[in-house]
């Protein structure tokens, strides 16, 4: 990717997590999953985001937890890196370069990699440093399988199995020897055995591998070059993507397209248990360490969290992709969230801030079938008014010999559910397909309308019917309004393409294949049509704020026009192959995808200013069709020119391969960094807004926690949270004081809190409490903000410590003038 | 190769008996397996499973189990009786009644000394095997419930017993039962059915390994008495076990169909830890799997579906060799059919009775490979059952069709028969001599029947409208005790060859009534032998696909012989899985041979040039495809036809019109019984 000054193409929000296996930590509490360039922790209970490592430059490849410190992951990109992290903390411990493109690691005590189909041990160097690089590499095996899940370790990594194609291949490590085992290509009944993915069991030298055909082999005695042998297990109809044994190898796990887990006894194979219904094909399956819960990544983009007794336990749901996206990428102007087509005949609401999934609209409302070949209705067309609070849809069903079915759904915005309720369907709206739709833009008026162009050669206007054709005669009738066509407009009998309305609503411009028309919506009267050298319009523009005088257009003769409205003439035109033209809500900025030489090209510039304000070569290969520009929540302050379009909205656009990419700044980027650093917080607690609601009130609470507050501040802190008893329990043994000492301070805060409320000894405990705090501090080389704000209220006293040693020394002598009998009582009780 | 009008017969409605037992003696590689009609079968696997001997069966007579003691061979059945089998004359040496019922299972043990037998009455009867004889020794500590399964420890100390619900250890020496493990039953509505343990295996380490009808491999601690392991196989059966010969691999044969391998290995590489491990499942069989053998390298299997399965497991063979294909092992290799040249009548044989038909006959004119309307249908003419319960051996037919032989075990009958107004007549008077054919024959000018009897002789009989008289026996000097099983005379009467399974081929002169000439004795068993009519050569073809020809004039190889063992038979010529089971002369031209076996048939062109090792050598379509001139170019003397599948005979008819009687594998597998249902997926 070519580099432009300090903005780079990202993968962010919405990016795959079912990419490679995810890994369930040692205390099955998280979940680490590579996502796009970062790493995401999940909670494996509450299906949160805790933590987003960020780091690597290009796609994280995999993820793994260091097998001689559980609390740390590996994890290695595209970007050749290899960096170890403290997920509990969020924390980035190292960094290895590697001089070979790293495609994946593989479990062992050393870190295994591939690089162009070989296998090399990388021998990690021990260094302090947190950049080292490594450069022992010793290829292990060549010509595997560029899948991961075709290359694991057995038994205690004594060995490492590995199958390609039609051949499976054992490495020993201890005796440096390789066994190649190779199948048929077919067998006689048609089965493919082609190998998917292999496991090794954890105890016994037993290989399962998964096959094309839906079979799954157990390699036994594979040391043998001919005495080997397997036994074959088959329920799965088509090639099983994943397998995975327990940690126990008690039970053998296995997915593929059906979307069934299916859980085979070791050594009981007739035996098994079937989880159905998962959704969408299975295509990994981790288990955690203690074997308490499975995962299986799906193919729509989704991690299902499974315990150990076959239940669902939770569902981290990402963004939704499936083969293309009928429906434009949309942003809701409501939730401000990403909305395209999601599971089939619905679409998701996705929220890019946050990178979760709000929630789906069921638009069809009609059960799916999970059958190839069937036609089922698809919704292809959705749109958006201003105000967010209609939203239109096109669905259709083409099935082979019969008639197109069409449906255009409009929904209203319900405040109380806050959702989206059915108001209107119009069946068979149009007779051909529908090619194009929008809303009108304006805000103020009350009538709300919408333009649909359509193949049979007519562009439809609906409007919101008014309240008085319906409380007429029948008042039984749904008070609500809804929507009925109001125009229908053609011209020449021409097909129509795109529809677009001006930022004020005043003028509609339909193109009619090379023609373009512009309509008042007010009056239905064609004001003028433009047009330019033949070549049917592509995309169809209206310039914002101050550049609405202009319309853009792009043609399928590799030009991009630019008419002004006032003159009704051609502005300026330039020679491109726009993909795709695309309007800035925000801004005058209008971006153009243009496709050459199989890569996509990027220009953003204003209509009123020949020079492009920003421009990139080779954003992406392949054609990008789907693009939108998303609001930012705050203003980025971006000085430099060249980034200055990016300050208000950003761009995401999805590339061929259905990858959701952004532009990203540097200063972005910095800023991102810095708040990951900001936002270390509690290991279990989710870092949602309720939390920092109730962390911000804590704070403030301790804050408030003066030493004159008075006698009800005094019952907060419990004895096992007092200063003494942490200090007695977390300091290491070697550095405490000798135990009378300790006896002493015991027994005090016990009396204090219990018995004793003189002013005194409330001084002198606030006191002695500060000055543990502040001790505390220094020892402790990672500073917790929260720790800090804690301690921040006492800060000012820090300098009465001096005077705390004659204190306690006063308070000591005390102490020993008391009588301890009644301590022995205390303890009996 | 030239053109023949074909009469394809199908109405012989052959049906091999399920096969309900098998014993493999590994010392002479014999597999000894008996059907459900209590036919014996020899096969030699160390020729091309060449089907040696056959022992016809009787009525009544149901054999459960067999087995082998040295080069003795046992059997014991549902009768009662134990049979102690004659392999040199192929009869039943004696019976035995064991006084305890039905017997469900005999064993001897590892020395070769004893045998003994599980009764329905619950007893396992010992008995002392002598030099000519079995004697009664004692009786085990009799239990309720019949037993089904034993086996031997190999030490001879311990003998593990499968009966209803549990399998009982019994000390050998005391007769004392010293364990009783129960086996547990099946779920759900089988719960109330009580379980068969239908084979027990006892290994050298103290492990018993049974099979069960709740579809169980249980593997128990032979010492303790405790169970170490259950494999839940099938939903239906688990009909027998077999072990191989160093117990490193068990196989179990189901109701399914299915053949379950087991294996002995230790569950980690460097570990010597070892545990039986359930690895493969061949499915070879559409029926219960009622006979397993777990040779070296193969897995056998035989049940309900009639077929004798070799399944090479692949890890003890090498890849790609004649040994690692599988075999079928689907009709019998000898002849059921006789072909009347002259009267254009066809014998079929049947266990208990044969039948005589007349082929159908069509004037009609037709292209290569069009079928012809049938002017006259052919008619069954004859329908003769069997006497006094045994079942038939041999059969003949002669030339003219007038005369009917055939034979069983105890005897041989002869008839007479009228065609104008059908009758037969059975000739009564018979010479006592001819009381054994393994092979009966018929000379060309059906005025001589030819019986081969005890020690490799032949009985010769004159036959007249009168009487039958006996003239001679034919002895070789070689003075083998083995049978004769293939027989056959020459065109012109002066010839008859002899080929017994000692593969000795003996020559007589007819004329000069005494032994003329050996051939030199080839490793392979001879499947089949003519004697060309005019040239008088002898053609043989052995079990390992290698074709001889002697001429008996010379007494030597011919010259065309010397030329096929110089340049050797191509490749694809000799990997082919069944054998030539029938060899005849084409009348028209002498240069050509018509031999077929189960998949083909084939003429050979003796003045064509040998195929090369590198040519097709199936190139009748490639042929075809050629102009004329080149045909001859290409064209070399194997000429294949596989235009007929599962070929039981073909012969030539004196008009030179082709006889094919084939018997297709569906037609006997559509009249099979129901197998056990299995859930198919998607059905």
């Amino acid at each position: 990717m070519v580099e432009h000054g300090d903005i780079r193409v990202v993968h962010r929000g919405g990016s795959k997590i079912n990419f490679r296996k995810p890994v369930i930590t040692n205390d099955s509490r998280f979940l680490l999953c590579a996502s796009g360039e970062s790493v995401k922790v999940f909670s494996t209970s509450t299906e949160e985001c805790i933590h987003d490592l960020r780091g690597h430059t290009d796609l994280v490849t995999g993820v793994l937890i260091k097998p001689s410190n559980h609390l740390q992951a590996f994890s290695c990109s595209a970007d050749g890196t290899v960096r170890l992290w403290d997920f509990t903390d969020g924390i980035l411990i190292k960094v290895r370069l590697l001089p070979s493109i790293v495609v994946c690691p593989v479990l062992s005590v050393s870190v295994s990699s591939q690089s162009l189909f070989q296998l090399v041990a990388v021998h990690l160097p021990q260094s302090g440093d947190q950049l080292v690089e490594a450069r022992e590499l010793s290829a292990v095996l060549t010509g595997i399988s560029s899948n991961p899940a075709a290359t694991v370790f057995g038994r205690g990594g004594e060995y490492i199995a590995s199958a390609n194609g039609l051949q499976l291949e054992v490495y020993f490590f201890k005796k440096q020897k390789a066994y190649r085992f190779s199948l048929k290509e077919d067998n006689k009944k048609g089965g493919k055995n082609t190998f998917t993915c292999v496991a090794c069991h954890p105890n016994d030298d037993c290989i399962a591998t998964g096959h094309e055909d839906g079979k799954i082999r157990l390699w036994r005695n594979f040391n043998h070059k001919k005495e080997y042998t397997y036994s074959t297990l088959h329920w799965h109809h088509s090639a099983v993507s994943s397998l995975s044994f327990t940690p126990e190898g008690t039970n053998l796990l296995s997915g593929g397209i059906e979307s069934v887990l299916v859980q085979w006894r070791y050594n009981q194979e007739n035996q098994r248990d079937f989880l159905p219904r998962l959704g969408a094909a299975i295509t990994h399956i981790a288990v955690s360490p203690d074997g308490a819960l499975y995962c299986t990544s799906h193919s729509d983009n989704k991690i299902t969290i499974i315990q150990s007794c076959v239940k669902v336990s939770a569902v981290i749901q990402g963004l939704v992709k499936g083969e293309s996206v009928g429906t434009d990428l949309m942003i809701d102007p409501r939730s401000k969230s990403l909305v395209l087509n999601g599971k089939p005949g619905h679409l998701q609401f996705y929220s890019l801030q946050r990178d979760k999934l709000l929630y789906n609209l069921d638009i069809v409302q009609q059960e799916y079938i999970h059958e190839s070949g069937l036609q089922q209705f698809e919704v292809v067309k959705a749109a958006f008014d201003a105000s967010g609070n209609w939203l239109a849809t096109v669905e259709e069903r083409k099935q082979k010999g019969a008639e197109l079915e069409l449906n255009l759904k409009l929904w209203a915005f319900d405040e109380q559910t806050q959702s989206f309720v059915l108001n209107t369907t119009i069946s068979a709206p149009h007779e051909a397909q529908i090619t194009g739709m929008c809303f009108s833009h304006a805000t103020d008026s009350q009538t709300t309308m919408l333009v649909s162009t359509s193949k049979d050669g007519h562009f439809k206007a609906w409007q919101l019917a008014a309240q008085s054709q319906t409380d007429g005669k029948q008042p039984s009738v749904c008070p609500c309004p809804s929507w009925s066509c109001d125009f229908v407009g053609a011209y020449h009998g021409l097909v129509p393409e795109c529809c677009s309305f001006s930022a004020d609503g005043s003028l509609l411009a339909v193109s009619f294949q090379e023609v373009v028309t512009v309509w008042s919506p007010a009056s239905w009267e064609l004001l003028t049509t433009l047009s330019q050298p033949p070549k049917a319009i592509r995309n169809l523009c209206f310039g914002r704020l101050s550049c609405s005088k202009y319309l853009l257009g792009t043609t399928d003769s590799n030009l991009l026009c630019c008419w002004n409205l006032l003159t009704c003439s051609l502005e300026w035109s330039t020679s491109m192959d726009v993909s795709l033209l695309l309007a800035d809500p925000l801004s005058e900025n209008m971006a153009a995808f243009c496709c050459q030489a199989g890569c996509t090209d990027l220009f953003v510039f204003k209509p009123s200013e020949p020079r492009p304000l920003f421009s990139q070569k080779a954003v992406c290969s392949g054609m990008v069709t789907r693009a939108v520009f998303a609001p930012r929540e705050e203003m980025l302050e971006s000085c430099e020119e060249s980034s200055q379009w990016l300050n208000r909205s950003q761009l995401y656009f999805l590339t061929q391969y259905m990858d959701l990419m952004t532009f990203t700044t540097k200063t972005e980027e910095e800023r991102l960094m810095a708040s990951s650093k900001q936002l270390v917080i509690d290991d279990s607690v989710a870092m949602t807004p309720f939390y920092l609601l109730l962390g911000k009130h804590r704070q403030q609470q301790q804050g408030g926690d003066d030493p004159q507050s008075g006698v009800s501040a005094e019952r907060t802190p419990l004895p096992q949270g007092s200063v003494a008893i942490k200090e007695l329990l977390q300091t290491p043994a070697h550095v405490l004081p000798s135990t009378s000492f300790l006896c002493s301070m015991f027994v005090q805060s016990l009396l204090i809190s219990v018995t004793d409320s003189s002013k005194h000894a409330e001084e002198e405990m606030e006191s002695e409490k500060e000055e543990e705090d502040s001790e505390e501090e220094i020892e402790s080389s990672r500073t917790r903000p929260e720790q800090q704000a804690a301690v921040g209220g006492g800060e000012a006293a820090e300098s009465a410590a001096p005077a705390m040693t004659k204190a306690q020394v006063r308070e000591l002598r005390r102490v020993k003038k008391l009588d301890h009998s009644w301590l022995a009582g205390l303890l009996d009780s | 190769m030239g053109e023949f009008k074909v009469h394809r017969v199908r109405f012989f409605d052959y049906m091999p008996s399920a096969i309900r037992a098998m014993a493999f003696n590994s010392h002479t590689e014999r597999l000894a397996l008996v059907r459900a009609d209590g036919a014996l079968e020899i096969f030699n696997f160390a020729d091309h499973y060449f089907q040696e001997k056959v022992i016809p069966g009787q009525d009544g007579r149901a054999v459960e189990a067999l087995c082998w003691v040295g080069q003795r061979l046992f059997s014991a059945g549902l009768n009662g009786e134990i049979t102690e089998y004659d392999l040199e004359n192929l009869r039943p040496r004696y019976t035995v009644e064991a006084y305890g019922g039905p017997i469900w299972t005999i064993g001897s043990n590892k020395q070769g000394t004893l045998l003994m037998v599980g009764c329905e009455d619950g007893t396992v009867k010992m008995f002392e095997i002598l030099k000519e004889r079995i004697q009664f020794q004692r009786n085990l500590e009799r239990q309720k419930g019949r037993i089904v399964s034993l086996s031997w420890h190999p030490s001879g100390t311990l003998i593990a017993a499968g009966m209803m619900d549990m399998i009982r250890i019994f000390n050998a020496e005391t007769g004392h039962a010293t364990h009783r493990m129960l086996v547990e039953r099946g779920v759900g509505a089988s719960k109330s059915r009580e379980v068969v343990v239908w084979s027990v295996a006892f290994l050298s380490d103290y492990t018993i390994i049974s099979g069960d009808s709740a579809g169980k491999v249980q593997i128990w601690d032979g010492l303790t008495g405790t169970l170490v392991r259950t494999h839940l196989v099938t939903k239906w059966d688990v009909l027998c076990l077999s072990v191989s010969q160093d117990e490193s691999s068990l196989i179990a044969g189901t109701s399914e169909g299915t053949v379950v391998q087991f294996q002995f290995i230790s569950s980690t590489v460097d570990q010597q830890e070892e545990e039986w491990v359930r690895t493969r499942t061949f499915k070879n069989h559409s029926h219960d799997v009622r006979a397993l053998a777990h040779t070296e390298t193969a897995v056998v299997s035989g049940g309900m579906d009639t077929q004798l399965v070799v399944r090479p497991l692949l890890d003890k063979v090498e890849k790609n060799t004649q040994e690692s294909a599988m075999r079928k092992i689907a009709l019998p290799h000898r002849s059921l059919v006789c072909c009347a040249k002259k009267a254009g009548l066809l014998l079929f044989q049947f266990p208990d009775h044969l039948e005589v038909w007349r082929v159908g006959e069509s004037d009609g004119h037709g292209k290569p490979g069009d079928s012809l309307p049938v002017k006259r249908k052919p008619e069954k003419l004859i329908q003769l059952k069997g006497k006094g319960g045994d079942h038939i051996y041999s059969s003949a037919l002669s030339p003219c069709g007038e005369w009917l032989a055939y034979s069983t075990v105890s005897s041989v009958r002869l008839y007479r028969l009228q065609y104008n107004n059908i009758s037969i007549t059975k000739v009564s008077k018979l010479p006592k001599d001819l009381c054994l054919g393994h092979q009966l024959c018929f000379s060309s000018d059906s005025t001589k029947l030819f019986a081969s009897s005890r020690h490799s002789s032949v009985i010769v009989v004159a036959l007249n409208q009168l009487e039958c008289k006996y003239l001679h026996t034919l002895k070789p000097k070689s003075g083998s005790r083995q049978p004769v099983h293939l027989l056959c005379t020459s065109e012109d009467g002066k010839w008859l060859a002899t080929a017994n399974t000692d593969c000795e081929i003996h020559v007589y002169d007819l004329h000069k009534r005494k032994l003329h000439c050996t051939v030199p004795i080839y490793s392979s068993c001879p499947t089949a032998i003519a004697i060309h009519p005019t040239t008088s050569h002898l053609v043989v073809v052995h079990a390992d696909q290698q074709i001889f020809e002697y001429s008996l004039v010379q007494k030597e190889y011919t010259e065309w012989s010397r030329k096929l063992q110089k340049q050797g038979l191509h490749s694809l010529w000799l990997e082919r899985d069944t054998p030539v089971t029938h060899v005849t002369f084409s009348l028209k031209n002498p240069a050509h041979i018509i031999l077929h076996d189960m998949f083909m048939f084939c003429i050979i062109d003796q003045s064509l040039p040998l195929p090369e090792s590198k040519t097709l050598l199936y190139n009748q379509m490639t042929l075809r495809s050629l102009p004329e001139q080149e045909r001859i170019r290409h064209s070399h003397a194997f000429k294949i036809c596989k235009n007929f599948k599962h070929v039981m005979c073909v012969s030539l008819l004196e008009d030179h019109s082709l006889v094919v009687v084939e018997r297709p594998l569906l037609d006997m597998m559509s009249q099979l019984p129901a197998p056990v249902r299995q859930k198919k997926f998607a059905t």
